[in-house]
């Protein structure tokens, strides 16, 4: 680091962060560590991790801020000179939301459902006595404007409630870049918000960072969001920086074993991709391996990653990474997971038939007669955003739903309307798999029983025969025998995942609905989610029917798509067709929206 | 002890949004719902109290007693002065029809017709449970917001579990131990008993309303600041909170403005039930002190078999309920933003 | 969460309320059970004049009984009383709120309307309503009228518990699969439900209890010779100022029972989350 660039730091902003750790109360056991990173201004850092990473903890110490449980023990913050971890509490919080602020994850539950919103963004200056009232409001409108909301007293009435996801979040931003800070800590702000929505709350926050010389830290677990907007990223793993570097680099030549792992999980809308998971889940705190925390899980593993722990290792300009191997393992190709797309022209053995469904929630008519079918073997995506229906759709073939017209044909038999009016043979023959894998098995039952009783229910088979299978369900689904005596709470989400799939996997089901059933998992549980999708396609020749908002997941995972759109069919056809060359607009302007890693 | 579902009550039902009209419009049709279904509520308790009273024992043997046996003409009177040949449903509207328009039957202990009797009673026990519920607010407040405050440290724990002990103790116990401490065995400080003599209120000796008064505060107050503590707990923890303190927000602005705003909802909620309990519950505490109240009548109306009385008394009960409930139900649609303009829009 | 679990036993050892509230539940458990045993005089036995101090240390009552042979007498029917209608009051409520939380639409509304009704009136009063033509109640109808008082209110629980549990993602697929609706309440919903209702379970103790020897002490008793810790209190009200203890001895031990099990329903609550 130059001299020019350390003195431009303190005079314009950007805050560096040095040997921060973070640990449990009341322990010697730390959930972040070490962590070293420089924010510059006018500037985006990606910091990314995946669940149990601490990459919100690492991201909410810049405000000297730690969740209770945990405390910063050592560590600085230097800000305009100062250590912000050094200082005493009044002055701590003057810097918070003036000068560092932050932008909070769920922007429906940070704001305070009592309050009018346009008291609260200017809750800040007022606390602090800046300007005149007047003033205020009018900077507020001044907020609201440059990120696309309407300024007038309406709005500015308006409690939360009475604004969607999108517009919340961009309250949020206005509320934070309101006192003009310059720093900003964002975590995952666009969590939860459907594609095209975004997309706009990115690109705001981008001209907000920039057009301000405001250094911002934007912590997500989606790295390909994280493509499009960040300078520089920052992996996280298990509390530590394992490797912090340009954009660019990052993307084409990732130094460390993690990274790389975690981008061959990631799948590409250009491309279909033979997505793989990491084996093993991340370890929480007290619970990481000595020396490399990564060496448990990592396909590089020799004894010396358990005896030596890696230092920072220099890769490249700017670009380290944390790993004792870095020389050693070879070029990474970001194109190395390729497979071929589904040929479109084999031939197609058709199971379930959709006509002209209407579905109704009370007299509402939520979906306007969808017609598609689905062949043996088959995986047909359901796309859209919130509100297209494609989860309805797919409760009222999973019997989850009784309120439709329209005819359902599953080989060549009409589907009754929902699951009770069905018979035994049709129920078993379609099993439907939920989104949140923490809802979807009953607590109090052993994972034997969960994934037996639908043996039993159709008949399949009792008592020890059942117990039998169930093991060899559960090996399929790559999760050993030891699982069987143990309740849910002992699992982590991709193996109640696992679970749920081996228990629909019982019914020896000819059709599987899987309802966004990687959506609530980190990206590389979801990659081997996937990878054992394919293979029990391939296996048993079970068709698909797979509903996700994820079009680059279409790509790697279904031979055809539904693109749906407010309840209407708006795009279908084979993966490949759709999306290289797109022919309707709405689809056009969803593949746009899409953040796409390459 | 108080008389009271363990959850905290539920937000009852949800605000219904009026399709068309303006929004004054659709607020009265609003309040219209509500109130008509109080008054349906109320229609089914009169159907509840009376056929509870009619439904174990002869009623004749029960006010005769002793005497059943021995004149069989008295029975033959209070048969036919009870109406007893007549079927129930029909009793129960002549009973019903004589509530409605005023006429309220005659006890049947001294024959004086009911609405006297029971006219200078409801008083006194307004007097009472008024008295005590202004006590006991902002008691129960006070202690909630301490013990939220020191939240996780020693003097929580300990406030927890004293409001613990009193909370489980039943009303008579507590009123029977005070007794025993300030008026008979320990002190000697106050009566206990709180006849005036005369007719006159009880409240115009005030010391004989100190007794009463705490006995009812110690027995309310403890569960309604555990309730309010455990929803200012949750609001303490909700991420809004969290945000306001990430904004540098202080602590104590935190508390007031962000904290105590959404508890409120809920704290109008528990004080309602309470405020309706009281109005009954105050039985056992007035048969105790000889508090000249509706719950000491309704005892001893129920020992002497007085049926009009008690049924008279029990509606009386049942519709402060109703009716505090109905106030209840306004006041946190009016203080939950979301449940106003969903009626409004 | 499974409650016996010896994870859970060893977190249970660690949770002072719970503990202490069952012991002193088990004590005054114990002492109703077994104090006829260890009474010095017998329940009706005449051992001096009215009021005095002779007999025991507790001196005699209003008969010339002796107070503290009375009281290890005169807990067996209120300790019998309490936990039959606190069973049936669960048993009632249960049944009730489940069912208008799974089946919902309009059989919840009436329910629940119906429920309201109830509500309205304080659990003593429901009691007292129905004794206003008897006499000398039988002891099950007692048991019947505080247990049916609990019900409402057991229900209103049951109900707010269910409502988030049949929603979950785990009863929709038990349905997919076809599972009876019967067995859908036992096998998905009811076991999940557990620990609210072992802690509701002890708060309504607590009250049956009080109302159980709040109605003795009202001078209802379906025995009135019989020693029953609720009822020597309305027949000793008269010589407090003389011999206090025919009133304190039951009062204080009352008392002590009800918070023992409060505390114990306090600690249920704490263990399974929902307390502090």
């Amino acid at each position: 680091m130059t001299e020019t660039s350390l003195l431009d730091m303190n005079q314009t902003g950007g805050c560096t962060v040095s040997d921060l750790r973070v640990a449990l109360t009341g322990t010697n056991l730390d959930v972040v560590d070490e962590i070293n990173i420089e924010l510059r201004p006018g500037e985006v850092v990606g910091l990314v991790g995946e669940s149990g990473s601490g990459k919100t903890t690492a991201g909410t110490a810049l405000l000297a801020y730690s969740r209770r449980g945990a405390f910063i023990e050592h560590g600085s913050v230097t800000f305009e000179g100062q250590n912000v971890l050094a200082l005493p509490w009044e002055k701590v919080r003057e810097i918070r939301g003036m000068k560092i602020a932050y932008v909070p994850q769920d922007p429906g539950a940070a704001l305070n459902p009592a309050i009018r919103i346009g008291r609260q963004i200017v809750e800040l200056l007022e606390l602090h006595g800046i300007g005149s009232a007047a003033e205020r409001t009018e900077g507020a409108r001044a907020g609201l404007r440059e990120v696309g909301l309407p300024d007038d007293d309406e709005f500015l009435a308006r409690y939360p409630h009475q604004l969607s996801g999108g517009q919340v979040q961009r309250v949020a931003l206005a509320m934070a870049f309101l006192p003009k800070p310059k720093v900003l800590v964002l975590d995952e702000p666009t969590t939860g918000l459907d594609v095209t929505t975004q997309g706009m709350v990115l690109k705001t926050m981008g001209e907000l960072c920039r057009s301000h010389r405001v250094a911002a830290l934007y912590v997500t677990h989606d790295l390909a969001v994280v493509a499009n907007i960040a300078d520089r990223v920052a992996v996280m793993y298990a509390g530590q920086i394992i490797e912090l570097g340009p954009r660019e680099a990052m993307f084409r030549q990732p130094a460390h074993p993690y990274t790389r792992a975690l981008l061959d999980a990631i799948p590409h809308l250009s491309q279909a991709r033979a997505l793989t998971g990491i084996p093993g889940s991340t370890p929480g705190p007290g619970r990481r391996p000595t020396a490399c925390r990564f060496n448990t899980r990592c396909e590089y593993v020799e004894d010396r990653c358990r005896e030596i722990e890696p230092p920072d290792i220099e890769v490249g300009p700017d670009h380290t990474a944390r790993c004792l191997r870095v020389g050693e393992i070879g070029t990474w190709d970001i194109n190395r997971g390729n497979t071929t797309d589904t040929d479109p022209h084999t031939d197609r053995e058709i199971i379930l038939t959709i006509e002209d469904l209407k579905v109704f929630y009370g007299r509402k008519e939520v979906v306007h007669g969808v017609s598609f079918d689905v062949a043996k073997a088959e995986v047909v995506a359901l796309v859209g955003e919130s509100g297209s229906g494609k989860t309805t759709i797919s409760r009222c073939v999973g019997g989850l739903h009784k309120q439709w017209t329209g005819e359902l044909t599953f080989e060549g038999r009409p589907l009754g309307k929902g699951s009770r009016s069905r018979s035994a043979e049709d129920r078993k023959r379609i099993q439907y798999i939920f989104q949140n894998p923490y809802l979807s098995l009953n607590p109090r039952l052993t994972i034997a029983q969960i994934v037996g009783r639908p043996m039993e229910l159709f008949g399949i088979a009792k008592g020890k025969a059942a117990r039998d299978r169930v093991v060899e369900l559960l090996d399929a689904v790559a999760l050993g025998p030891t699982v069987l005596d143990l309740q849910t709470n002992r699992l982590s989400g991709g193996e109640r995942q696992r679970v749920a799939i081996a228990r629909a996997l019982a019914a020896e089901p000819d059709l599987l609905v899987c309802d966004e059933i990687t959506s609530a998992l980190d990206v590389s549980v979801q990659g081997s989610i996937v990878a054992l999708l394919e293979d029990l396609r391939k296996t048993r020749q079970i068709s698909m029917l797979f509903v996700t908002h994820n079009l680059a997941l279409v790509r790697s995972i279904a031979a055809r798509v539904q693109v749906l759109n407010a309840g209407e069919l708006v795009e279908s056809g084979f993966v490949v067709e759709v999306l290289d060359t797109p022919k309707e607009e709405y689809t056009k302007r969803l593949l746009s929206s899409s953040p796409a890693v390459n | 002890m108080t008389d009271l579902a363990t959850s905290a009550p539920d937000v009852s039902t949800a605000a219904a949004p009026a399709r068309t009209g303006s929004s004054g419009s659709a607020w009265v049709k609003w309040l219209a719902r509500r109130v008509g279904l109080a008054i349906l509520t109320l229609w089914l308790c009169s159907v509840l109290v009376f056929f509870a009273t009619a439904a174990l024992g002869d009623p004749v043997r029960a006010i005769l007693g002793k005497d059943y046996a021995s004149s069989p003409e008295r029975a033959a009177a209070l048969a036919a002065e009870l109406h007893l040949d007549q079927p129930v449903i029909v009793r129960y509207f002549e009973w019903l029809g004589g509530l409605l328009t005023g006429n309220l039957g005659n006890s049947i202990a001294n024959g004086f017709p009911v609405g006297e009797l029971v006219g200078d009673r409801i008083v006194n026990s307004a007097v009472l449970v008024l008295i005590s519920a202004i006590l006991i607010i902002p008691v129960a407040f006070a202690i909630a917001m301490i013990s939220a405050n020191y939240r996780g440290k020693r003097t929580d724990g300990v406030i927890q579990v004293i409001m613990i002990t009193l909370a489980g103790l039943p009303e008579f116990v507590v009123a029977i131990l005070l007794v025993a401490l300030f008026s008979t065995t320990v002190f000697h400080l106050l009566p206990a008993v709180t006849i005036a003599g005369g007719g006159a209120p009880p409240w115009s000796k005030p010391a004989s309303m100190i007794l009463p008064v705490l006995t009812l505060v110690i027995a309310v107050a403890p569960y309604v600041s555990r309730i309010v503590r455990s929803s200012l707990l949750e609001v303490l923890d909700s991420d809004y909170v969290e945000l306001a303190r990430l904004k540098g927000v202080p602590e104590r602005i935190v508390m007031r403005k962000h904290a105590l705003l959404n508890a409120i909802v809920p704290g109008i909620q528990v004080i309602a039930l309470q405020l309706a309990w009281l109005a009954g519950g105050v039985l056992f505490v007035e048969y105790v002190f000889s508090y000249p109240g509706i719950g000491a009548s309704l005892v001893d109306s129920v020992r002497n078999s007085d049926f009009p009385m008690v049924q008279v008394l029990a509606m009386v009960i049942a519709a402060v309920y109703v009716g505090i409930n109905l106030v209840a139900d306004v006041l946190s649609i009016l203080f939950t933003p979301r449940a106003r303009t969903a009626i409004s829009s | 969460m499974s409650i016996v679990s010896p994870a859970n036993l060893r977190r249970i050892g660690r949770q002072r309320r719970l503990v202490t509230g069952a012991v002193i539940t088990l004590v005054i458990v114990l002492m109703a059970i077994f104090g006829p045993l260890f009474a010095p005089y017998g329940e009706n036995e005449i051992v001096g004049k009215p009021y005095t101090y002779e007999g025991s240390f507790l001196g005699t009552d209003y008969l010339g009984q002796d107070v503290w042979s009375r009281v290890l007498y005169g807990g067996a029917t209120i300790l019998i009383n309490s936990l039959l209608a606190t069973a049936l009051g669960m048993v009632l409520g249960i049944i009730i709120g489940v069912v208008a939380a799974y089946w919902g639409g309009w059989l919840d509304e009436v329910i629940m309307r119906l429920n309201d009704v109830a509500l309205a009136f304080p659990q003593i009063l429901l009691a007292l309503l129905v004794l206003t033509a008897v006499d000398q109640p039988s002891w099950y109808v007692i048991v019947l009228l505080v247990g049916v008082s609990h019900a409402p209110r057991v229900a209103r629980l049951a109900r707010g518990v269910a409502l988030g549990i049949v929603s979950r993602d785990y009863v929709t697929a038990a349905e997919a699969l076809g599972e009876s609706r019967v067995r859908v309440v036992l096998a998905e919903v009811l076991p999940n439900m557990n620990a609210p209702l072992l802690a509701e379970a002890g708060l309504r103790l607590t009250y049956s209890i009080g109302l159980i020897a709040g109605i003795g002490f009202l001078g209802f008793a379906s025995n009135p010779s019989a020693a029953d810790w609720g009822y020597m209190i309305n027949e000793n009200r008269l010589a407090l100022l003389v011999q206090p203890w025919g009133v304190l001895a039951p009062v204080i031990i009352i008392g002590v029972f009800t918070i023992g099990t409060n505390l114990m329903a306090d600690g249920i609550a704490q263990l399974s989350g929902r307390g502090d």
